[in-house]
């Protein structure tokens, strides 16, 4: 009956002594001092000494931060060293977290002086192109968080992007209105999310099963109406309008951030307020405590009176309707025709993203924007031609969560509930 | 822990006659009728979509009340039609048996069928199996699809950087992507057994990992074909190729090395000592390390058996069927594979036939879509709805007010968390 996260083993291999000499403190900065090393020598050694430029207008000419390309990879990477040394040397457990990102931020900012030496980054460019593939990383996982913080596990993320980028195409075409297809997406996405819910709540199958199958179901759907409506005639069926880019006047003319945030589309706006009231719904309101609740220990909570499945069922929905939203992404802002497949595994770096974060919806934003960030440095890699892949730094999202599961960076934990599916007895 | 029908015991015993049960049985929810019932129910469904995607379908419908007649036989022929190609396309098709019989026509072309059904089945037998034994050991192996795509790229390396003799350099590429797929398996079991990392996880970035370190891979110098600038690499050397019947048959000697290796797993899961601790440890890990098997070593080796018999299924797919690497290579094998272990109830017997019949839509689905213009992707959608259908035997008991089986087995029973 374990239903316990990624622990389920963990009494069966051997048990960890609570306070031996190699805990987390010094492993996270061994692990620090071991990229920070790699950062300085080998990131220094490779770099060319030109000038790094990160500009901050948009044109490649106006302001920038400039710093010598091979000198700040060596000045970063020492940088994370020291970070890391400070964590070996066992400093305050409240500086932990603060020495943990700028060892991280200095290593990034090590391996940029590498590859932009010689050349420049657009700091603004980069900045909003992060935001917005991030959005729909964004915009999954805090489905993932409201199912499976009531204890539904949701893998069907990706079958939910597909539903809603396909349903904001084909209906925002034929009502030739954004706002028709952006309710569509919605549709869509909670379409699939019902069918997860019937399956898993009333017919208690396996959930993980379930997802896999209904992402399956949702690449046929979708693909087969592609192929059958759209292909034939796209002017009639996938052609929909775009969704419009609002400026905020004022907000907008900040540097950097006023491009960014205040010069977007409607869509980035929803997932980060609704990131805050997700938070604050979980943490303060009655609904977030009965979700957490039926997350963690559903017979307690069914003790006290709460509607196990009812509750549940809510809120796998409501997943539904936020990771549709996320699906018109797709279609709406990014390419503004659906093609199949098109979402190429989107939805399981937003569950990455969930995991990475926490199961919380501010982790999951960071994870998101994490993941964001690394996906737009691989496009930008790509077109300067750097040796390095982008193959790998695609990787990345995976990989970080995969150390993230394992506990080698601090462990992450499922609610306790989480994919066990609720029997009245 | 979780199943369905209540278990109705103790009803008194009598003789009956094998029509008796037979007819009893007719209409129960056991494992054959529930099956064939989802089968059915999938192909209905699937029937409606090609209808509601057709326009000319649909405008006979926009008269439906003056002439029910025309939108009823329009939508009968070209449903009957799509499916009659799925059946011709993947088991036999009547006219070319005929012209094979009159003389005009050639036996090639009479098991072009069957030769696709088992071509496209042989890889997934090998990711189902992988599936099916990492499940009897309580450990859920999404990870068939990444496995089966390391298992190409080293068999597809093995097949055109190394020379060796004919038969020798098979087997060496066949080995060499069983090693990479237990590899790739080897690393979820590893981190399961000493830190607990949920396999499910681990195993779904893992197969992401896999297809981009294959997009990355067919990119270097050595491995791209020189003569070509996108992501191909070089061709298969025919010492490595798996046999296959005369030319335009595709089938190869990879489906009989799947019913091999159904063969062998099921020797492996009902008589080795092996099989016997996986299935312990399945069945209840505190109770298996009580009684003294290791249950992180058994998860780390069922990891690796099962990524093996993933690369093995990979292997089998570049060197039977692709004969060259590109970004697609594994198609969706691993995904479907276990889609098939579900199917077969993850019993690997019923895996082979699970594939069969995956295979058969396969083939069948390509017929369908040249001839009808019923695009493939309907295969996906029945393949995906099947399993829906059976993972959830209560839906089905339900929609056809089947009885409650004698053995009450059917329920939904692997239930669990991450």
């Amino acid at each position: 009956m374990s239903g316990v996260s990624t622990a389920t083993v963990e009494d069966l291999a051997e048990a960890t002594a609570p306070d031996r000499f190699w805990n987390r403190q010094r492993r996270l900065g061994a692990a620090l001092v071991v990229i920070g090393l790699i950062a300085a020598v080998i990131f220094g050694s490779l770099a060319e000494s030109a000038t790094a430029r990160f500009t901050i207008s948009e044109d490649a000419e106006g302001a920038a931060l400039s710093i010598n390309g091979q000198l700040g990879a060596i000045l970063f990477g020492i940088v994370t060293i020291a970070a890391g040394g400070a964590l070996l040397a066992g400093v305050a457990k409240r500086w932990q977290t603060t020495l943990l990102v700028l060892g991280i931020v200095t290593f990034v900012f090590s391996f940029l002086c590498w590859q932009v030496a010689g050349k420049f980054l657009p700091l603004v460019d980069t900045a909003s192109g992060s935001l917005e593939l991030a959005l729909p990383l964004i915009l999954g996982a805090l489905a993932g968080v409201l199912c499976e913080r009531s204890g539904v596990v949701n893998v069907a993320i990706e079958g939910q992007f597909l539903m809603g980028a396909f349903g904001a195409a084909l209906v925002g075409t034929l009502a030739t209105s954004v706002w028709a297809g952006l309710i569509s997406a919605v549709v869509g996405g909670v379409i699939i999310a019902s069918l997860l819910a019937v399956l898993a709540i009333r017919f208690l199958v396996d959930q993980v099963v379930v997802g896999i199958v209904l992402n399956l179901l949702a690449l046929g759907i979708t693909g087969f109406l592609y192929e059958r409506l759209m292909q034939p005639d796209a002017l009639k069926y996938n052609s929909p309008p775009r969704l419009p880019e609002w400026r905020i006047p004022g907000l907008a003319d900040i540097p950097v951030v006023g491009p960014v945030l205040f010069e977007t589309n409607l869509l980035v706006w929803l997932a980060l307020a609704l990131v805050v009231v997700i938070h604050l719904g979980l943490t303060r309101t009655r609904w977030g405590l009965r979700t957490r609740a039926v997350g963690e220990h559903p017979t307690a909570a069914d003790t006290v009176g709460v509607r196990v499945r009812g509750l549940r069922y809510m809120n796998v929905l409501l997943g539904g309707v936020v990771a549709g939203a996320g699906g018109a992404y797709f279609t709406l802002v990014s390419t503004g025709a659906f093609n199949k497949n098109m979402t190429a595994g989107a939805g399981f770096i937003a569950l990455a993203a969930l995991i990475f974060g926490r199961w919380t919806p501010f982790g999951a934003l960071g994870a998101a924007l994490f993941f964001g960030f690394a996906q737009k440095l691989a496009n930008y890699l790509s077109a300067v031609g750097s040796p390095v892949p982008n193959q790998f730094l695609n990787m990345l999202p995976y990989i970080a969560t995969i150390i993230a599961v394992a506990g080698l960076v601090g462990r992450v934990r499922a609610p306790a509930a989480d994919g066990v599916p609720y029997v009245k007895s | 822990m979780t199943t369905e029908a209540p278990e109705k015991k103790a009803e008194p015993k009598k003789e009956e006659s094998f029509l008796g049960v037979f007819l009893h049985n007719l209409w129960s929810a056991n494992t054959v009728v529930v099956t064939i019932l989802s089968i059915l129910l999938a192909l209905v469904i699937g029937a409606v979509l090609i209808v509601v995607s057709d326009s000319d379908v649909l405008a006979t419908f926009s008269y439906f009340t003056a002439r029910p007649s025309d939108a009823l036989t329009a939508s009968w022929d070209l449903i009957s039609h799509a499916y009659a190609d799925l059946f011709k396309g993947a088991i036999f098709d009547p006219a070319a048996v005929q012209a094979w019989f009159s003389g005009s026509g050639d036996w090639k072309t009479v098991f072009n069928p069957l030769s696709e059904t088992l071509t496209y089945a042989a890889p997934l037998v090998f990711t189902g199996l992988a599936v099916a034994l990492a499940f009897r050991g309580g450990l859920f192996n999404i990870g068939a699809q990444g496995q089966a795509v390391i298992g190409c790229v080293t068999a597809g390396v093995a097949g055109f950087a190394i020379g060796l003799p004919p038969v020798l350099h098979l087997i060496v590429a066949l080995l060499f992507g069983v090693i990479g797929g237990a590899l790739w398996g080897f690393v979820p079991g590893l981190l399961k057994a000493r830190t607990g990392a949920h396999e499910v996880i681990t195993t779904i970035m893992l197969n992401y990992t896999a297809t981009l370190f294959l997009g990355w891979l067919i990119l270097q110098s050595g491995v791209q074909d020189p003569n070509r600038t996108d992501a191909v690499s070089k061709t298969i050397d025919s010492t490595a190729g798996l046999p296959a019947l005369p030319a335009p048959l595709r089938v190869h000697l990879g489906i009989v090395l799947a019913v091999l290796a159904t063969a062998g797993v099921a020797w492996l899961i009902n008589r080795s000592s092996f099989g016997f601790e996986l299935r312990a440890v399945g069945v209840n890990p505190p109770a298996a390390k009580t009684a003294g098997m290791s249950v992180a070593r058994t998860y780390i080796m069922l990891m690796v058996v099962a990524g093996g018999l993933a690369g093995l299924g990979g292997a089998v797919q570049v060197l039977g069927t692709a004969d060259r690497l590109t970004g697609q290579v594994a198609g969706n094998i691993g995904f479907d594979g276990l889609l098939v272990a579900l199917l077969g109830r993850n019993k690997p017997w019923g895996v082979l036939f699970a594939a069969m019949l995956y295979g058969g839509l396969r083939a069948g689905g390509n017929l369908m879509q040249v001839d009808v213009g019923v695009s493939l992707e309907l295969v996906t959608v029945l393949q995906a709805l099947i399993v829906i259908f059976i993972a959830a035997p209560a839906l089905v008991k339900s929609i056809f007010q089947l009885r409650d089986a004698r053995t009450a087995r059917l329920g939904a029973s692997m239930a669990k968390g991450w």
